[in-house]
């Protein structure tokens, strides 16, 4: 081989989510093109420049985005699907938002108790479905949305407990979180109101910290070793059910602070208007960014990158935005399968790269790839 | 090859089959101790021929949704994206029974539109796994983000500016006839009325069947019968089944497990699609965003309640339908009667574990049934929104308490590639 | 060496004809130039060490793989055979070495699939099936549940699967691979009976005593290629041997003995109830290994080797009778822990058990010694000592790969099991436990491997070997006991004991 296979894996990590962008969008278009909507126009408006608010409102989902793929990541690195992120995310921020509401203690206390709150209701309600998976055999798949819809029905009721009544309006939250605990937003544009939230950098640090444990500890070994195989892992003396509960449990620690900058930097409350969603839209942003920390941010803004984008196409061009969940959706798809394209190609290569290095070996058995 | 004895003996006692005379003995067991708990709590509504009539409607759906679910996944793939597809149907009925296709619309061209639309959602399902070897999981996910945003946007491009119509909802559709049997129907009310023990609540079923039954759901509760005949009885059921159980084993002789694996997951979304249908056109008369309200996810918990069976499917998707029905009916205190009949029934549960020396299943059945107990004498009613969690705390507590006597296809979920014969 | 094809046959007598067949995977050329030449009423042996491209040839004549290059001509005409069901239609039958069977299934269910024309899927079937098994004396029942079936009955089944779509050609992949010898007799008997009927029976096989014995022309595979077709009559093993592999098949025979009397493994009274119910999966096992002992475990596969191992090494949970490990208790211990006390494990399938196949070499060394230097460094991993040490082991033992930064996907089984036996060896371990240890490797990486076990018992490693390579397990062991049903049963002197007395024994039919 001429080529450096360093440069080639590269290019292969990079091309990959390139040639899924593309089939997308070209997906998407077919869609307007079939309805009859304006392509040139949806595509001129979402690919334009953002507006500086734009910038600072996609800063600020991406930072949400993150947090809830990392969740969904810790568990995809050790062959878990939590697709409970949703149920306790939602869950866990209830919690935060009654706790800060209750100011039990003074400033930004009150805010780390609420966050510490909020991390260990996500974790045991991610744990329910970790300890369900080692003790019972319940896959997590199966138990995680079911704990999601327990998860709203629950917050819906105990939201309907917990609420202030604010007569004249419509509107159920719980009680506001006082001034001092909340978390001040940085300024982008000196002419725009709009700030980017503090809790931005429990985003960043959260991802080095993922980042750190899975690729330079032995814990991050044996979870990794467990993902990749589960037998192989059990042989070499990895307990793979505590590894389960405690994965799960990370996951669902990481998915209790999703909701945090959306508390702590712009609602202040949880009502029935809180962002949902979010969950799904991290395991999607999970599989794009391939389970790397960097990988999921650049995922991140671009998914927060279209849904900015898309939001005045109901105004400008009477097209409703919900047309960039279909690229979003389709991303996923075309994404997962250029990856495994290229991980194909990848084994086939290094299969050769091998063979051509050792002339004198027999042949073998069919390897499959 | 006989004369030496296998060295392997089966170590696996076989489990006990479920008989035809068996389900009968426990219908009736049912039926009876229903029977006595309307009696002792004075839940007159726990079995009136409206809530019965209003379970089967709930059921329907969630049981299409679970049949779509078993198509697919007696051929061994997972479809979580039956939400999405569900959610397609709902869309495909609302748009083709409003505007119809070259003049033919009406709710027969809505039902085959439910039907073509979560077809189209289980033929992208089919491409992505079956095709492209996508991880199911994933694409049922990513399924469920575009059928959503596609329904919101199709729906607000179809039905804004329509009479009566919207960006989230479609005007009122024709819906298909019904029927009622009225020569029966009224005796059988009379004789529902005298909340006599036993034959009253059997008149209320009778009665629920008798009176404004929609043809669909007719039609709906004999694809259940045609499923079981069609994936059990013949040899395209046997081959599709196969390639659930054993892919490998399938194609060595002959068979090609794409096609059936493809054909079973568009099945399995038209199922889907048609459950949504349903919803648009029997259980309302429109079609709404977020109709389905996440019924295809408890398709799938019916599915798995009927251990990949039609007949444990349809139990399933009955019970669900019957505790979203109470819900809807404003059943709080209904559904707290019913809290006695599982807090009893958690403690048989307990006492069953306990003679098997099963010391911590035993004990936290008691603690649990107790709990259940205390709760019912403690209050009157349950607050709606718990009752909504009923089909999914059932499915937990189903799956932890018999996951071992659960069985799913053998290659359930497992990625198949051609050529992985041998 | 080119292939040569006898040239003696009429060509009415041929009934398949392979010519010039090629296939390439990624990097490795499975076949080329292989010519054969099938006559009806014969049972043709395809002999080649194990990664020789017999199992893709076969593929290959049954449908499943395409070739790259080359023809097969099936009863005089040329076919292409794009899937099994073009084979099954051109007469072909095949019984794979992992059996093709759905468990969750009935055993009628398993033999109409595919071929429900012929007699339907009722008793029309069920009927037929039964014809079958009497007229072979095949003894199958037809509507029971094939998971219930052990091995030997599993491989008839695949047998009547072939009768029951009327093959006239039918293709073995190592039938005898998973039969204790007595059942092999029958096997053969079953051969002969088909053979007489005027069916052609492919019979793929490395055991050249047994090839020896049932086949009438035997075809040499080597590196792919066909050396030399020849009748069975004419050539002794060893010739065979030479044929395959260029020189004698290495032998696993110890010198002698360095059995001492220090104790190092031993475990008594050891039982295993099954999750379910039913059978013991163990039961009451007594065993002692000493210091430079090997004690070799000899049973048909299913009757609790699996699970022994997995108790002593802490996979499966195990309250029952006693493990302990050099005199030290081992009850309650993780199978970590019990590595870490001197415990080395080469598992049964490495593909499972003992590799991380997308992970580099290096990551490998880690695994099973993730708590130990050269790996670690406190909580954190210490990457170029694990490094390091992997490039001692690809060194000592032989493993070639271009570099430790190659996936283990990319070795040949070979070498996987190499890494795996040197990083088993890495810390001195005194007990090795060792299922199947050359099970589907190449002759070199075989005797590299015997070696290797060989000079650690010298130096006084305890060893439990599990194999079903009969020859292995005499060859190597001190000891050998039978396991029958989850009991250990008789003891044997390997120095006296045949392949037949232990065969009895394996199956309980000496009891």
């Amino acid at each position: 081989m001429t080529r450096n296979p360093r440069t080639l894996k590269i290019a292969l990590a990079v091309g990959a989510p390139l040639l899924a962008l593309v089939a997308a969008f070209l997906i998407t278009s077919l869609v307007l093109i079939l309805a009859g909507d304006d392509v040139g126009g949806v595509w001129g408006q979402i690919l334009s420049l953002p507006t500086d608010r734009g910038y600072i409102n996609i800063l600020n989902a991406a930072t949400v985005y993150y947090l809830s793929a990392i969740a969904v990541a810790i568990g995809f690195r050790m062959n878990l699907f939590n697709i409970g992120v949703d149920g306790q995310y939602r869950i866990a921020a209830f919690t935060a938002a009654v706790v800060a509401g209750e100011g039990w203690l003074p400033g930004y206390f009150n805010t780390a108790l609420a966050m510490l709150a909020a991390v260990l209701v996500g974790a045991a309600w991610a744990g329910i479905a970790g300890l369900l998976r080692v003790t019972r055999g319940v896959s997590e798949v199966i138990s995680t949305i079911m704990l999601n819809a327990i998860a709203t029905a629950l917050v819906a009721y105990l939201l309907r407990k917990a609420a202030v009544k604010d007569t004249g309006s419509n509107i159920t939250a719980t009680k506001e979180v006082p001034e001092g605990s909340r978390i001040g937003g940085i300024k982008l544009f000196g002419d725009v109101p709009a700030t980017v939230y503090g809790l931005i950098f429990l985003a960043v640090a959260v991802g080095f910290l993922y980042w750190f444990v899975i690729n330079k500890t032995t814990f991050g070994f044996d979870l990794r070793a467990t993902g990749s195989s589960e037998t192989a892992a059990v042989a070499s003396g990895i307990n793979v059910k505590r590894m389960i509960v405690i994965s799960m449990l990370l996951s669902g620690g990481v998915a209790g602070l999703v909701g945090m900058p959306l508390l702590f930097g712009n609602d202040y409350a949880y009502g029935s208007t809180f962002q949902s969603g979010l969950g799904f839209a991290g395991i999607a942003i999970a599989l794009l960014g391939r389970n790397h920390p960097v990988g999921i941010a650049l995922g991140a803004l671009l998914f927060a990158f279209l849904d900015e984008q898309s939001n005045p196409l109901q105004i400008l061009l009477e097209i409703s935005p919900d047309i960039v969940k279909i690229t979003q959706g389709t991303i996923v798809l075309t994404v997962v399968i250029a990856y495994e394209v290229v991980r194909r190609y990848g084994v086939r290569l290094e299969q050769r790269r091998v063979a051509s290095a050792l002339d004198d070996e027999p042949a073998t058995e069919g390897v499959k790839a | 090859m006989s004369v030496v004895a296998d060295a392997v003996a089966p170590a696996k006692a076989a489990a006990k089959k479920l008989t035809f005379g068996w389900i009968m003995i426990w219908l009736a067991v049912g039926l009876v101790l229903f029977s006595a708990l309307r009696i002792v709590t004075g839940a007159d509504d726990l079995d009136s021929s409206g809530t019965l009539r209003a379970t089967l409607v709930a059921a329907v759906p969630i049981g299409l949704a679970g049949l779509g679910g078993l198509w697919s996944e007696r051929a061994g793939v997972v479809n979580i994206g039956l939400e999405g597809m569900m959610i397609l149907g709902t869309f495909g009925a609302g748009y083709f029974a409003y505007f119809g296709l070259f003049g033919f619309d009406g709710p027969w061209a809505g039902v085959l539109g439910a039907i073509a639309f979560g077809a189209i959602g289980g033929l992208l399902h089919a491409v992505a796994t079956v095709l492209f070897g996508v991880d199911h999981i994933v694409s049922g996910v990513a399924i469920n983000i575009i059928a959503l945003g596609a329904v919101q946007y199709l729906a607000a491009l179809a039905f804004t500016g329509e009479p009566g119509g919207g960006q989230t909802q479609s005007p009122t559709l024709k819906t298909p006839p019904t029927v009622t049997l009225d020569f029966l129907g009224d005796p059988l009310l009379d004789l529902e009325k005298k909340h006599w023990f036993v034959v009253s609540d059997l008149a209320s079923i009778a009665r629920a069947l008798v009176t404004n039954l929609s043809l669909l759901t007719l039609l709906c509760l004999l694809l259940f019968v045609l499923t079981w005949w069609l994936l059990w009885r013949t040899s395209f059921g046997l081959r599709l089944r196969s390639c659930g159980e054993s892919p490998a084993a399938a194609e060595s002789l002959g068979i090609n497990v794409i096609r059936y694996k493809f054909t079973a997951v568009v099945i399995s979304g038209g199922f889907a699609g048609l459950a949504g249908g349903f919803l648009a056109l029997v259980a309302s008369s429109t079609f709404r965003e977020g109709q389905t309200g996440g019924r295809g996810y408890i398709g799938l918990a019916a599915m798995i309640f009927g251990n990949w069976r039609p007949g444990g499917l349809l139990a399933g998707a009955g019970l669900f339908g019957y505790t979203d029905t109470l819900r809807l009916r404003g059943g709080g205190e209904t559904i707290h009667g019913l809290l006695l009949l599982v807090g009893v029934g958690i403690i048989l549960f307990g006492i069953w574990q306990y003679r098997k020396t099963r010391q911590v299943s035993s004990l936290i059945g008691a603690l649990l049934g107790v709990g259940v107990a205390a709760w019912y004498f403690s209050t009157d009613s349950i607050p709606e929104d718990l009752t909504g969690m009923t089909p999914y705390l059932t499915t937990l507590l189903v799956l932890a308490l018999f996951s071992q006597r659960l069985r799913m296809p053998a290659a359930d979920g497992q990625p198949y590639r051609r050529g992985s014969a041998g | 060496m080119r292939g040569t094809v006898n040239t003696t046959s009429t060509s009415e007598d041929v009934v398949v004809r392979l010519r010039d067949i090629g296939k390439t995977f990624p990097g490795v050329v499975a076949n080329h130039d292989v010519n054969i030449d099938i006559k009806r009423g014969t049972v043709h042996a395809i002999v080649g060490e194990n990664g020789a491209g017999k199992s893709t040839l076969m593929k290959i004549l049954y449908g499943v793989q395409k070739p790259d290059s080359g023809t097969i001509e099936v009863n005089g005409t040329q076919v292409a055979l794009s899937s099994p069901a073009d084979a099954i239609g051109a007469g072909i039958g095949m019984v794979f070495q992992h059996f093709m069977l759905a468990d969750n299934l009935s055993v009628l269910e398993n033999v109409v699939l595919g071929a429900e024309k012929l007699h339907g899927i009722g008793d029309a079937a069920r009927t037929k099936i039964i014809e079958i098994s009497d007229a072979y004396g095949l003894d199958i029942e037809p509507d029971r549940l094939v998971e219930d079936l052990g091995v030997g009955a599993r491989q008839r089944v695949e047998i009547l699967k072939v009768l029951y779509r009327g093959a006239s050609i039918i293709i073995l992949d190592e039938p005898t691979a998973v039969l204790v010898p007595q059942e092999v007799d029958e096997l053969f008997g079953n051969l002969r009976e088909l053979k007489s009927e005027g069916l052609a029976v492919i019979f793929i096989s490395h055991k050249l005593d047994e090839v020896l014995s049932v086949a009438d022309e035997v075809t040499v595979i080597r590196r792919g290629a066909t050396v030399d077709t020849v009748p069975a009559s004419s050539v002794s093993s060893k010739q065979l041997a030479e044929m395959m592999v260029g020189s004698e098949l290495p032998d696993p025979s110890t010198e002698t003995s360095t059995v001492t009397d220090k104790v190092i493994l031993e475990i008594r009274d050891l039982t295993l109830p099954a999750p379910g119910g039913g059978r013991d999966l163990l039961q009451d096992v007594d065993l002692v290994i000493h210091s430079g002992e090997i004690l070799g475990i000899a049973g048909v596969e299913g009757n609790g080797q699996s699970e022994l191992v997995e108790a002593v090494m802490g996979m499966r949970p195990c309250n029952v009778g006693s493990v302990s490990l050099g005199g030290q208790d081992l009850v309650g211990r993780s199978t970590r822990e019990r590595r870490e006390a001197g415990m080395g494990y080469i598992p049964e399938d490495r593909h499972r058990h003992g590799l991380l196949l997308d992970a580099p070499l290096w990551e490998n060394r880690i695994l099973g010694h993730q708590t130990r230097e050269p790996n670690v460094n406190g909580p954190l991993i210490d990457r170029s000592g694990a490094r390091k040490d992997t490039q001692r082991i690809v060194d000592q033992y032989d493993v070639r790969t271009p570099g430790i930064d190659t996936l283990a996907r990319a070795l040949s089984g070979g070498n996987q099991q190499k890494l795996i036996v040197g990083r088993e060896m890495a810390d001195d371990p005194i007990l090795l436990i060792a299922s199947h240890p050359t099970r589907g490797v190449d002759v070199g990486a075989q005797a590299a491997i015997w070696n290797h076990i060989k000079r650690a018992r010298r130096e006084g490693l305890a060893v439990l070997l599990i194999s079903a390579d009969l020859d292995e397990l005499i060859g190597l062991s001190d000891t050998i006991r039978v396991i029958l049903r989850g009991r250990l049963g008789e003891t044997f002197d390997p120095a006296t004991v045949t392949p037949a007395m232990l065969g009895s024994a394996m199956t309980g039919a000496d009891a």
